[in-house]
């Protein structure tokens, strides 16, 4: 691979987590009160208190060191990250913040790289054989029925969807990851339970992101239908579907794996909405009980977990994208 | 450009007009006819299923649900219009500039929003959020349009830089016309239509993200908004009580809103960009 690229992509990387944890600690530092104190009163607002609360601003004020001079602090922050030390969770006390989300982790990464996955694939497969020659004129119907479903959010999808298999029909468990008492072992009955139970918030972000793929992969297809390529390929005899898939998909797919890189904090930020909506007990549901709990810490962890996520697999695409096309390779 | 216009208010586009109008006039207008005292606790029975009396029936707290979306419509809609409104001036402000002008404020420009669009808005505007303590709708439009604007920077930028090339500017600028003359009035009128699909998409971005905070917890409860009703909604268990004209409405209303929305965005795309009609 090119040590420029590579270099390049690595800083823009650092500079992007950066610049996102500073713009974290300035929002906190901007405020005309202690963040936390903002937190609480708004829990009490909303008529609920906070147990000890004097006690955790107390608690707060002195983890962040709010004495010391703004730089001081901005230092300590910034030492802390590189450290993977968020600090303690003022709900979960004296579990630390990184603690509770990495137990989370698993079920979002989980959920997110399968419907993100299938997502990708179906939607491309559809929009791409809506302008292929001689398919079924269903496929063309298929992409135009699914692009409204692109219009809407997902958690709202998600809700319909929780009502109507869920509770209406009892198809699906209404939220939860698992069975509760169900024994965990390696095996197939495990499997399907999890899947039971992943299948509603998979289907919540796929209805709604597979119009989006359809929509640019018929766009994008269209343009390569024409090109001298594949009129040479069908010049010399090749079957339709070998044309398919080992031509036309092959360059119709490099431009929508960078969209599947752009598209990837709007993935991330449903998700987290998606898994209230299901009690699914990912980062997104710790957030909103971290939220409800005003558990400062955990809100700020899994932010800045957002951006990491979103900053690594915008980098590992683009790490790959050089296999996909040698053009970018051999590019200096 | 009217007749133009005319020539191509395609079936989409009156699709697109149709549901958001279906919203937009009760949206506006529905907020005259509704009874502040309606919100008051207890103003009807408590969770009380839509009647004569309370045509959408009440939540949990006995506030009738008809007067809270019709008082809750116009801040919703403020927060998308705000929200949208704002972004899309920054972004055509800061892209046009930066198109038309190239050099360091270009790279500048450019390195914000690449790496502005790889950091989640929703991230910053959680933290926004949960650390500011009163948020009303029109702020809130405003600090969506902070972490929004990249977008309509970015693909504003890109349309410049394509026009610029155009004889039509090589001769304003041989005839000494001023780079600011030339972007806001040679090159703005011609993004026009470009611009209205831009502002439609961003509106839709504005809500989406007001929606995810307030279903999060994080909107002002003392405004009634829609994002609101679902937050509070889903903390009354709402839908695990059966109570479908609590939750339902505001739902129905937002995906009548963003189906016309997106209607309308896609028939200003092919009219802004003629070419993508023969794909």
């Amino acid at each position: 691979m090119n040590p420029r690229y590579l270099g390049r992509r690595l800083a823009t990387f650092l500079l992007t987590i950066f610049v996102a944890s500073t713009l974290n600690f300035a929002i906190t530092r901007l405020t005309p009160q202690d963040p936390i104190a903002a937190l609480l009163g708004r829990m009490a607002s909303r008529g609920r208190t906070v147990e000890s609360g004097g006690e955790i601003v107390a608690r707060y004020r002195e983890r962040l060191g709010l004495d010391a001079p703004l730089a001081q602090q901005y230092v300590n922050y910034l030492r802390d990250l590189l450290q993977g030390d968020l600090g303690y969770s003022l709900a979960f006390f004296p579990i630390k913040a990184e603690a509770v989300i990495l137990r989370a982790l698993p079920w979002t990464l989980g959920l997110l790289s399968l419907a993100t996955l299938l997502a990708f694939v179906i939607g491309n497969l559809l929009g791409a054989l809506a302008v292929w020659p001689r398919v079924p004129a269903g496929f063309r119907w298929l992409v135009y029925l699914s692009m409204p479903f692109s219009a809407i959010p997902y958690y709202l999808l998600a809700l319909i969807l929780v009502y109507l298999f869920a509770l209406n029909w009892s198809l699906f468990p209404l939220g939860g990851s698992f069975t509760v008492g169900s024994d965990r072992g390696l095996n197939l009955e495990t499997l399907a339970d999890l899947l039971h139970h992943a299948a509603l918030p998979v289907l919540s972000v796929v209805l709604a992101v597979v119009g989006f793929w359809a929509l640019s992969m018929r766009g994008i297809m269209a343009t390569v239908l024409g090109d001298d390529y594949l009129i040479y390929a069908r010049a010399r005899g090749l079957r339709s579907r070998r044309i398919f898939s080992h031509y036309a998909m092959r360059n119709a797919m490099l431009p929508q794996v960078t969209a599947l890189a752009i598209d990837f904090g709007r993935l991330i930020s449903g998700q987290v909405l998606v898994e209230i909506i299901f009690n699914y007990p990912g980062v997104g549901w710790v957030l909103y009980n971290a939220l409800r709990a005003a558990d400062f810490f955990v809100i700020q962890g899994v932010t800045l977990f957002m951006v990491f996520t979103v900053a690594v697999a915008t980098l590992l695409l683009d790490l790959l994208y050089p296999l996909l096309d040698p053009r970018i390779r051999y590019q200096s | 450009m009217i007749n133009r216009l005319r020539a191509r208010l395609s079936p989409s586009m009156w699709l697109g007009l149709v549901l958001l109008a279906l919203v937009l006039v009760p949206g506006l207008f529905g907020q005259f006819f509704a009874d502040p005292g309606q919100l008051r606790l207890m103003a009807g029975g408590i969770s009380a299923p839509p009647s004569p009396d309370h045509p959408l029936g009440t939540q949990n707290e006995g506030r009738d649900l008809l007067t809270y979306i019709l008082k809750g419509m116009p801040n919703t809609l403020l927060i998308g219009l705000v929200g949208g409104g704002s972004a899309v001036l920054l972004g055509t402000v800061l892209g046009m500039l930066a198109g038309y002008v190239g050099g360091p404020l270009d790279a500048l420009v450019r390195n914000t929003v690449d790496i502005g669009l790889t950091i989640p808005p929703l991230a910053i505007l959680i933290m926004i959020a949960a650390s500011f303590p009163v948020v009303t709708p029109l702020i809130m439009g405003l600090v969506i349009a902070l972490t929004s604007w990249m977008h309509p920077t970015r693909v504003i930028r890109s349309q410049v830089l394509s026009l610029r090339e155009r004889e039509f500017v090589l001769l304003l600028r041989l005839s000494g016309a001023s780079p600011l003359h030339i972007v806001f009035r040679e090159l703005l009128p011609n993004l026009i239509p470009f611009l209205a699909a831009t502002f439609v998409n961003a509106v839709a971005t504005a809500l989406l993200a007001s929606i995810g905070l307030e279903v999060l917890g994080l909107g002002s409860f003392q405004t009634p908004t829609l994002g609101n009703l679902i937050y509070f909604a889903i903390i009354g268990n709402a839908m695990w009580l059966g109570l479908w004209w609590w939750w339902l409405p505001p739902i129905v209303i937002f995906i009548v809103l963003f189906m016309g929305l997106f209607f309308v965005s896609t028939a200003l795309d092919s009219l802004a960009n003629p070419r993508l009609e023969q794909g």
